[in-house]
């Protein structure tokens, strides 16, 4: 017998003193949870997101859509970024006003070449207010998994209100599971030396949200 | 390594030294005050937390109730989108399959993301065995690791560890694994974890495979969930070629929408944020993205045996959030190796025993961990009720009975150690079925009450060494009841 027919066997054995569930799965769990907590106004979540985010030490950034490329080329050389990655979607007038080096997401590069970035911007699928999180989703804008993992600092930017949603159910309600999905609350950080919380081990040290209105002086929404 | 349990001492033994360690003692103690008060602000942000909490309950439980289902499920949706799916029934079944996986790769190393699953099957000392390194990669897994240590926590494995015992590790065993320490490392936090990242990078950087656990399991979807803090779990998750995840069956959820419920309580229950710093989904493979190769080691090892236990069947709602161990009055003292098992705290006192059974002296003990104070329910946010099955597994151990083993159901034999315990019962139940019995012995009592030892001898003297026997009263209740009609007649000459 092959171990899948003695596990499922198995469970069928270990279950035998329980009756068929014959209700569907939509009635078998009461849903009573809250769909959000709170009842806030549209500007008031983008607050609550741009708060949470700060909570967890992502620093955080507001401009219209206008300013957006002014100023990620700001936010780049005040790091003294001199390369910087780029997924192959991101829209063009992002980057206008940027002078470091860009470097193409490509499947050629290796963790090594991503390594030797110092920055990478991304846009984002969604972003929850409430617990200040940022979903990607790998869309064209966002690139890869790895280009937000292995340089030191990402910047990403939120459209508000548009991809701001308040709760963890209203945004899962928005993406799609095939996709792969990355949950980012605050820069990487680790509290498992006494529990006192560090920033910065594996992933990117440092996280900077751009929650930009309105869109991009030359529109090119993706 | 020193990662097996084999040979551990019975928890009384391992806690009675424990709790001479001040140095755990002071660790623990700082740590799991930290934690509890964190934790509780983070559940009162949540108006609708006990609706929450019933929620997972109930989605759990009717996992459970239909696993062969979801299972089969799950094993489609995986496979539908480009993963591969394998079955193992025990620890050497699931390593056997890593390994063979691994060794398919022409690979001679892994990096790791924490894993319980990896940690209870003995993964990282079979692939040595093979001649394979497995790299922990999470920070406390890495302090384990280069200190030849055990995990004594399910969210933070080095609790016990302080930042100047960290940085002594550090400091000496970093160049037997790889990049050694920076010169002048202190035990500051943040030069600690940048040792590590330092340390760590150069091995993300060049690792082929990874091997993981999970936290859920869609089976809707096929989609993976993995919930962590530092990168590290991303670094093995998508740089790598091959990505091998062992999960326990029990972690699978059947929609999409039951992540809603777990990711709002999760997080608040182990770290007491409102979102971990990260959160790794994946269904099976994506061109282009992370892993070539996606496998899947769905594992048993004894959890079929716990859900055929109506009782402790609860057990393996657990989401290993590690609320239960941080409130616990018995593992803030004694430490979580004393429990034996990479499961400590509450919920390693009944899962250990129904995973490996109640055979040895240590799993045999482990149901009288606990004080059954009930801290361990209150936090826990799928409801298991610890003390409940705490109390079933003691009766368990002590009168033995019907359980499953491996798929069989085999009668258990009462364990050694409780003879005076099933003596006392044997007592007990013939007295209370003879009431004339009973009344002549209280009788007795009471006529000799001066003469009574205020400590027990023989085999009852462990039992009054921290406890106050009783006085018995001059007269029984039934007796007094009878002289004076239920108080009605003579108020005077009470019980005493």
């Amino acid at each position: 017998m092959s171990s899948r027919d003695l596990i499922l066997g198995r469970v069928r054995h270990a279950l035998a003193d329980l009756a068929a569930d014959p209700a569907p799965y939509a009635q078998a769990v009461e849903r009573t949870y809250l769909r959000e907590h709170g009842e806030r106004t549209v500007e008031q979540t983008v607050a609550l997101l741009a708060e949470n985010l700060a909570d967890y030490r992502a620093v955080v950034h507001r401009c219209t859509g206008r300013q957006m490329a002014g100023t990620l080329a700001r936010l780049l050389s005040a790091r003294g970024a001199r390369t910087v990655l780029v997924p192959a979607g991101l829209p063009s007038d992002w980057l206008t006003d940027v002078t470091a080096d860009r470097v193409p997401d490509s499947l050629l590069s290796t963790a090594y070449d991503l390594d030797r970035a110092d920055s990478v911007i991304t846009g984002c699928a969604v972003a929850v207010a409430e617990t200040g999180t940022i979903v990607l989703d790998g869309g064209p804008d966002q690139g890869r998994r790895r280009i937000t993992l292995v340089p030191d600092h990402h910047i990403c930017v939120v459209r508000v209100p548009g991809q701001v949603v308040s709760s963890v159910p209203q945004a899962l309600e928005r993406l799609d599971p095939a996709r792969p999905l990355t949950w980012i609350s605050g820069p990487s950080a680790t509290s498992d030396i006494e529990l006192d919380r560090v920033e910065g081990v594996h992933g990117p040290r440092n996280l900077e949200v751009l929650l930009v209105d309105g869109q991009p002086a030359a529109t090119d929404e993706s | 390594m020193s990662g097996t349990f084999v040979g551990m001492p019975a928890f009384p033994k391992a806690a009675h030294d424990a709790v001479h360690n001040a140095t755990l003692r002071a660790n623990l103690r700082h740590a799991t005050t930290t934690i509890r008060r964190k934790r509780a602000d983070a559940v009162a942000e949540l108006s609708d937390w006990a609706a929450l909490r019933e929620a997972g309950k109930q989605i759990k439980d009717h996992t459970l109730r239909n696993l062969d289902r979801y299972l089969e499920q799950l094993e489609s949706a995986v496979t539908a989108a480009g993963g591969t799916v394998h079955w193992a029934a025990d620890a050497d079944e699931a390593n056997r399959i890593v390994t063979g996986l691994v060794k398919a790769t022409g690979e001679k190393e892994v990096v790791k993301v924490k894993s319980m699953a990896t940690q209870e099957i003995g993964l990282n000392e079979a692939l040595e065995a093979a001649g394979i390194r497995a790299y922990e990669t999470d920070l406390a897994e890495l302090i384990v690791q280069l200190g030849d240590d055990r995990p004594s926590h399910i969210l933070v494995p080095a609790i016990h560890r302080n930042r100047g015992e960290i940085r002594d590790i550090f400091r000496s065993e970093m160049m037997r694994w790889g990049r050694p320490a920076p010169d002048g490392l202190t035990d500051t936090p943040a030069e600690l974890a940048e040792a590590a990242r330092l340390h760590l990078r150069e091995k993300f950087l060049r690792a082929k495979v990874g091997v993981s656990g999970a936290n859920f399991m869609v089976a809707e979807t096929g989609t993976l969930v993995v919930v962590e803090s530092e990168g590290n779990g991303r670094m093995c998750l998508t740089l790598p070629e091959t990505l091998i995840s062992v999960v326990g069956i029990e972690k699978t959820v059947p929609t999409w929408r039951d992540m809603e419920v777990f990711l709002q309580t999760l997080p608040r229950s182990s770290t007491a944020e409102r979102m971990n710093p990260y959160t790794s989904m994946w269904t099976g493979t994506t061109d282009g993205d992370g892993p070539r190769a996606f496998h899947l080691v769905l594992l048993d090892n004894g959890r079929t045996d716990t859900l055929a236990d109506a009782v402790g069947r609860q057990a393996l709602r657990c989401i290993r959030c590690s609320a239960c161990l941080n409130v616990c009055p018995v593992y803030e003292r004694a430490g979580g190796h004393a429990y034996g098992s990479v499961y400590p705290g509450p919920i390693g006192a009944i899962l250990s025993p129904q995973l490996r059974g109640t055979g040895s002296d240590i799993d045999a003990s482990l149901p009288y961990a606990s004080t059954l104070c009930g801290a361990c329910y209150e936090v826990c946010p799928v409801a298991i009720d610890i003390p409940e099955v705490l109390v079933h597994l003691r009766e368990r151990v002590a009168q033995g009975g019907p359980v499953t083993r491996a798929g069989t159901k085999v009668v258990l034999k009462p364990a050694r150690g409780h003879a005076a315990e099933r003596a006392a019962m044997r007592a007990a139940r013939w007295a209370l079925t003879h009431p004339g019995a009973v009344r002549a012995g209280q009788r007795l009592a009471a006529r000799t009450r001066r003469f009574h030892p205020s400590r027990l001898p023989g085999p009852g003297k462990a039992w009054t060494a921290t406890r106050e026997l009783p006085t018995v009263p001059r007269e029984s209740f039934g007796a007094w009841w009878k002289r004076t009609d239920g108080g009605t007649r003579d108020g005077k000459g009470g019980s005493r």
